[in-house]
């Protein structure tokens, strides 16, 4: 109970500063707010207070922030408090978040204040629309969330109560209730919390359980303030190296700096895990290239950075994506173990997966040896009467005998790979792209390393593989147009975040126009 | 069936005098009309009023009873219209909307039921969709009352009131001839509350006694010379007549003391926002116990006259607390004052905002503002204000502001509606952008990332009209999308038939998904499910035919990216002249899940053969583009940070919530976009056979597995 002690001057028929314990729910449309809400209600109810909730569902049903609130006290001398109906700014006790950048939302409306709020929220994520559809990377910033909680709120509350809700076979609602038991801000003992749940009926046990783990968790005090819980990854290093990948390894440790060593190691592993061993030798051939050229830039005092990002940019560079690739992967044993741990596949039970794939004439024609590929190139008409037989939609089911022999035969077909149009193609690419990065580097160090980070914009299969690399070439092209200016690794920074951002490019070309301003 | 079961809430409709109804706002007001003794009720859903439908649908029983006939109405002007019973017949009825939309539709018959008034007690019950959490555009119902002369009662939120409010209201209406508002806020009508209830009434008078003993009478009958009369009846015998029953019965409240310098005046749904901002500046109690001289409008139109004369009469200054724009009731409070010549100053949208929710905070900076101004000694003890500036001034908060993503409402999991425009984004790619007229109804979302298509909306069921300029040739043809319940609900004729009757050589998209689905997923003329107390079933093709359409494409099942986009492009280029319509059907996922799920968890536990799908990504063939999502923006597709030092960009990732639409597969192969979907199937209590079969092909599959790995280097940590 809140209590501003004023001297009124006129007497007061009651306690007259006394309020109600306000809560207010931020949730995500079916989400499970609304259980929640009844359930406090309830929790008030059983013990004689007045409670009121009210919330806005409208459109926010569908999946849209929405926020539920709830008002509660007791009746005096038979008069019932009048509770309000929305959440006053700098006056609410609890704010409950079911998710992490709701969390962040309640305190832009100012409901989470360092005078009265407890904040309970789970640090889990639920992506938002935006940041989904980036086409790089578009997550928002967790640690933003936790800053601004740390120093808003009044007490926190704060661990992954999706997880802990899944882990007890129920859903997040049971574990904010728990975690709200647990914080101890409400008058009401275990129990009552208890008899609420049990009341309602369904999913009584696993709720229970779930609400014992969160009201344990919240309840065992300041628990250190941590963000997701990982498990230990087991060093790389616990792993038996297969013998015949021995001396690369001991070659790698011997002529790349220390710097290098683990982004170089797991460029590595994906080349010759991508192709063999000799393939593995020429990644180690390039980069010892590109070391020679990082030194003589003085790259010793930056680090090697040079030597780290092409490390990591030429191995996946290296390992384009291509038919064969993608039959490897989706033929091994590891894949289908992860799917079968994915969908939680049980003894008795049988898993087929279907894969929808779209092959074209142009991989297909990739594939083929470089004098063949080029030959059929240059005959639009056969190209397309080829065509016409390829590319259609084709689900492949991929654990039948006759779809896994021709995946597996076209994940053999390794041996042609080095000999494809395709390879050429992509190995021409590639040395210009590693030429055009060292030639920076000799007179801007930044420069460089920036060119090799370009190569980032080259993902994707079939239109967004075109489209990455058209968006390659285009920053590439620029880039060697600002070459000599001081400010160019600035720009050029600047032109491969405006073109990863950008989906449809325009932002990349008013970038690169804004720089032919100046030129 | 509705996306809510309310069985139980039926039970709390059976309640008897004494008992103590404790639950949702609109679940009170519906026990009301049932303890008012009405003899029908209609209308049409839409938050917040939805759950007065829903919970009536599920009532048969309670209302057969009672003798209470309950329409779910084809649209609120249909509503509105029912109430004609009443005009005849000593009958009461009730039809409830979302407002002002609804209203909007249904002002013709309003406007006709009030000027001929009416003799059995009519209700409508405005479901008030304004401030926060609104869907509409921002206006309010007020001026319908005060244009149409219907009373407008506005209660405070406490179900009590609002209770006794309904029955008064069917007295009121009865005895002034005039139909009566009662208007209810979206909290209000999502309010969790109680009152003590009373025994439901069954009409004394039947609707089978109305047919039985038709009567009718030339001078309620909306034509002149009889509107003429009806005029000087509105203002010579119905406004005294409310005006007598309003004051007379108390239906507005005056609280605090009876002296002041100062008072306010305020719309009854205002009323608890408003103590707890006086509660902030000191000047009441939790329980209402107010310093300041209340007036409380239950009633907002019309306003009795003599009662805001008589609170203003000895006080400096009023304040009128009400929400929303134009400021009605401020201009009928001067209007008063002015004619009997007091000069009591009035205050209102001069220190309140004109526009926007009054929230307690709102309430709280007017009234001090007010009172600063006009009897500051008031404000002399007041505690600290709650005040959440300083901290939206802290550096890390306002770092928040650029960090916190937007999160609009958006299609559900497995949405059928997906499907369609992401087939309308493939076209878009090569066909170019077309001018789209978007609807009401969850393809609304469409708007929105990650379609980004829609330029207008015109209201329910008006998309199709809305392109109906763009009758033109051009290089490009307009596209209309409306959804099953626009339909039904007007689109019919106002769109569908408009396009044919004028030639318009447009492309026509009606969503159809067995329901009025963003309402609630209540039945609807074409929805497929049999219900027992409504004719479901009928065909849109056939209705489209009926009306003359010739170019029709009936899709049915949407998810069919392919057929979608090649239908869609035919529309667009085809040489056929006239409306090119296409209806693209498959049920509301939200409503089959509910259907579906026990039925097949029945099945699972009972040891039948079923298989379970769900789609998901291959993380390590994924590049981490997103198109996908770009084409989606389905809530169980996510992007996930792989654990690999040589990835910048998270890569796309399916969760366990995936209903195995089939969406993203189809989109991925229809646009060619990677292999990296798939669709997993699990056979739940497999067959002998088909075991047998997994087990042969698994041992051939595992064979070819281990030879590979024998000769390849295998690496434990960097593979997957």
């Amino acid at each position: 109970m809140k209590d501003d002690t004023v001297k009124l001057t006129l007497p007061a028929a009651g306690p007259a500063t006394e309020r109600p314990i306000s809560i207010a729910i931020v949730a995500m449309g079916g989400q499970g707010g609304g259980v929640l809400t009844d359930w406090i209600v309830k929790l008030a109810e059983n013990q004689g207070w007045v409670a009121q909730s009210t919330s806005v569902p409208g459109v926010a049903q569908r999946t849209g922030a929405t926020i539920y609130y709830v008002e509660m006290m007791p009746p005096l001398d038979g008069r019932r408090p009048i509770l309000a109906q929305m959440p006053t700014p700098g006056d609410v006790d609890v704010v409950l978040a079911s998710e992490f950048m709701e969390a962040g939302r309640s305190i832009l409306r100012g409901i989470v204040t360092p005078d009265r709020t407890t904040l309970i929220a789970s640090n889990h994520r639920s992506l938002a629309i935006t940041e989904k559809m980036a086409p790089g990377e578009g997550i928002a910033d967790k640690s933003a969330v936790s800053q601004a909680i740390g120093v808003t709120a009044r007490r926190e509350i704060v661990f992954d109560m999706d997880a802990l809700a899944v882990r007890n076979g129920s859903v997040i609602s049971a574990a904010m209730f728990g975690a709200l038991a647990g914080a101890d801000i409400l008058p009401f003992g275990q129990d009552d919390y208890l008899t609420v749940i049990r009341e309602g009926g369904r999913g009584v046990e696993a709720s229970i359980r779930t609400f014992e783990a969160a009201y344990t968790r919240a309840n065992s005090g300041a628990a250190p303030a941590q963000t997701g819980e990982q498990p230990e990854r087991p060093p790389a290093e616990a792993a038996t190296v297969d013998p015949r990948f021995l001396p690369l390894l001991t070659r790698l440790r011997e002529t790349l700096p220390d710097a290098a060593h683990a982004m170089a190691e797991a460029g590595l592993r994906k080349v010759v895990d991508y192709q063999d061993l000799d393939y593995g030798r020429e990644y180690l051939d390039l980069l010892d290239r590109l070391h020679a050229a990082d030194a003589e830039a003085g790259g010793a005092g930056k680090g090697h950075l040079f030597t780290v990002t092409a490390a990591k940019y030429l191995a996946n560079a290296m390992a384009y994506d291509d038919v064969i690739r993608v039959a490897d992967l989706k033929t091994r044993a590891q894949r289908r173990a992860r799917i079968e741990r994915e969908m939680g596949l049980r003894e008795g039970q049988v898993l087929q997966t279907t894969e929808f794939m779209h092959p074209r004439m142009e991989e297909v024609n990739g594939l083929l040896p470089a004098r063949l590929g080029r030959w059929i190139e240059a005959r639009p008409r056969l190209f397309a009467w080829l065509d016409r037989r390829i590319s259609k939609g084709r689900r492949v089911r991929t654990y039948t005998l006759r779809w896994f022999l021709m995946l597996y035969l076209v994940s053999s077909l390794r041996w042609l790979r080095r000999r494809s149009l395709r390879h050429e193609v992509e190995t021409a690419h590639r040395d210009a792209w590693l030429a055009a990065a060292t030639r920076a580097l000799a007179n801007n160090y930044q420069l460089g390393v920036e060119v090799l980070q370009c190569r980032r914009l080259v993902k994707g299969y079939s239109d967004t593989h075109t489209r990455g690399l058209s968006k390659f070439d285009k920053v590439v092209a620029t880039i060697a147009l600002l070459e000599g200016r001081a400010d160019a690794a600035d720009w050029a920074r600047r032109l491969r975040e405006a073109a990863i951002r950008d989906a449809s490019q325009k932002q990349l070309d008013g970038t690169i126009a804004t720089i032919k301003s100046f030129l | 069936m509705a996306e809510r079961s309310f069985a139980r809430e039926v039970e709390d409709l059976r309640l008897s005098g004494g008992e103590i109804f404790s639950g949702e706002g609109i679940l009170a007001i519906t026990k009301a009309l049932l303890q008012s003794g009405v003899s029908y009720v209609g209308g049409y859903q839409g938050s917040p009023i939805s759950h007065l439908m829903d919970v009536l649908a599920d009532a048969k029983d309670v209302l057969d009873e009672l003798d209470v006939i309950f329409q779910s109405s084809a649209n609120e002007a249909t509503a509105a219209a029912m109430l004609s019973a009443s005009v005849m017949y000593p009958l009461r009825g009730a039809v409830a909307w979302k407002s002002t939309v609804g209203t909007n539709v249904a002002s013709d018959a309003l406007a006709n039921l009030s000027s001929g008034g009416v003799t059995g007690g009519a209700m409508i019950i405005i479901g008030e969709d304004y401030g926060e959490g609104s869907s509409i555009m921002q206006e309010r119902t007020h001026a319908f009352a005060m244009k149409s002369q219907m009373w407008l009662l506005d209660p405070r939120p406490d179900h009590t009131c609002i209770v006794d409010l309904i029955e008064k209201g069917f007295q009121l209406s009865e005895a002034s001839n005039t139909p009566v508002m009662l208007e209810v806020r979206v909290r209000t009508c999502h309010m969790h509350g109680s009152f003590v209830a009373k025994d439901n009434v069954k009409p004394v008078f039947t609707l089978k006694d109305a047919l039985n003993n038709p009567k009718r009478d030339l001078s309620r009958i909306v034509l002149p010379p009889a509107a003429y009369e009806h005029e000087q009846e509105k203002i010579h015998k119905r406004l005294p007549a409310a005006i007598d029953f309003v004051r007379d019965n108390k239906l507005n409240e005056w609280m605090g003391p009876s002296e002041g310098k100062i008072g306010i005046l305020i719309q009854g749904g205002m009323y608890n926002s408003v103590i707890r901002a006086l509660q902030y500046l000191g000047l009441s109690d939790a329980y209402g116990n107010t310093k300041v001289p209340l007036y409380v409008m239950n009633v907002t139109y019309p306003v009795i006259d003599t009662e805001v004369a008589d609170f203003c009469r000895d006080k400096d200054a009023v304040l009128m607390i009400e929400e929303g724009q134009p400021e009605y009731l401020e201009q009928a409070i001067n209007t008063v004052l002015r004619r009997r010549d007091i000069n009591t100053r009035v205050s209102g949208k001069d220190v309140l905002p004109m526009g926007g929710d009054y929230t307690a905070q709102v309430l709280m900076q007017g009234i001090e503002t007010f009172l600063a101004t006009n009897d500051p000694h008031l404000l002399g003890n007041r505690p600290p204000l709650p005040d959440p500036k300083p901290v939206l001034a802290l550096p890390e908060v306002q770092r928040l502001q650029t960090v916190v993503p937007p999160r609009p409402p958006g299609l559900c999991t497995g949405c059928p509606e997906r499907p369609i425009f992401a087939s309308m984004k493939l076209v878009e790619e090569e066909l170019g952008t077309h001018h789209v007229s978007a609807d009401i109804g969850c393809h609304l979302f469409s708007i929105l990332p990650p379609f980004d298509l829609g330029a207008t909306t015109m209201g329910f069921g008006l998309g199709p009209a809305s392109t109906s300029a763009f009758n033109v040739k051009a290089d490009k043809r307009s596209i209309a999308i409306m959804g099953d319940g626009g339909f039904w609900h007007n689109g019919l004729t106002s769109g569908i038939g408009n396009a044919v009757f004028n030639k318009h050589d447009g492309v026509f998209v009606i969503v159809d998904n067995y329901y009025s689905s963003a309402t609630g997923g209540q039945d609807i003329l074409s929805s497929r499910a049999q219900n027992a107390n409504r004719s479901t079933n009928n065909s849109i093709v056939e209705a489209l035919h009926g009306i003359g359409a010739k170019w029709v494409r009936q899709i049915d099942r949407t998810y069919d990216v392919t057929k979608m986009r090649d239908t869609l492009k035919e529309a667009l280029t085809t040489k056929e002249e006239g409306p090119k319509i296409i209806v693209a059907s498959s049920e509301c996922m939200l409503n089959k899940q509910r259907r579906v799920k026990p039925q097949i968890a029945k099945a699972i536990k009972g040891g039948q053969r079923v298989v379970k799908e769900r789609f998901g990504v291959d993380e390590d063939v994924c590049t981490g583009d997103h198109a996908c999502i770009r084409l989606s923006g389905c809530p169980s597709l996510s992007v996930k940070q792989l654990d690999d030092p040589l990835r910048d960009d998270p890569v796309a990732s399916i969760d366990n919530s995936c209903v195995a639409c089939g969406n993203c597969g189809e989109v991925a192969e229809a646009a060619v976009l990677c292999p990296s979907f798939f669709r997993a199937d699990v056979i739940h209590n497999p067959t002998r056979w088909d075991k047998f079969k997994a087990s042969l092909t698994m041992a051939v599959i595992g064979a070819l597995q281990r030879r590979r790995a024998m000769r390849r280097i295998q690496f434990s940590a960097a593979s997957t």
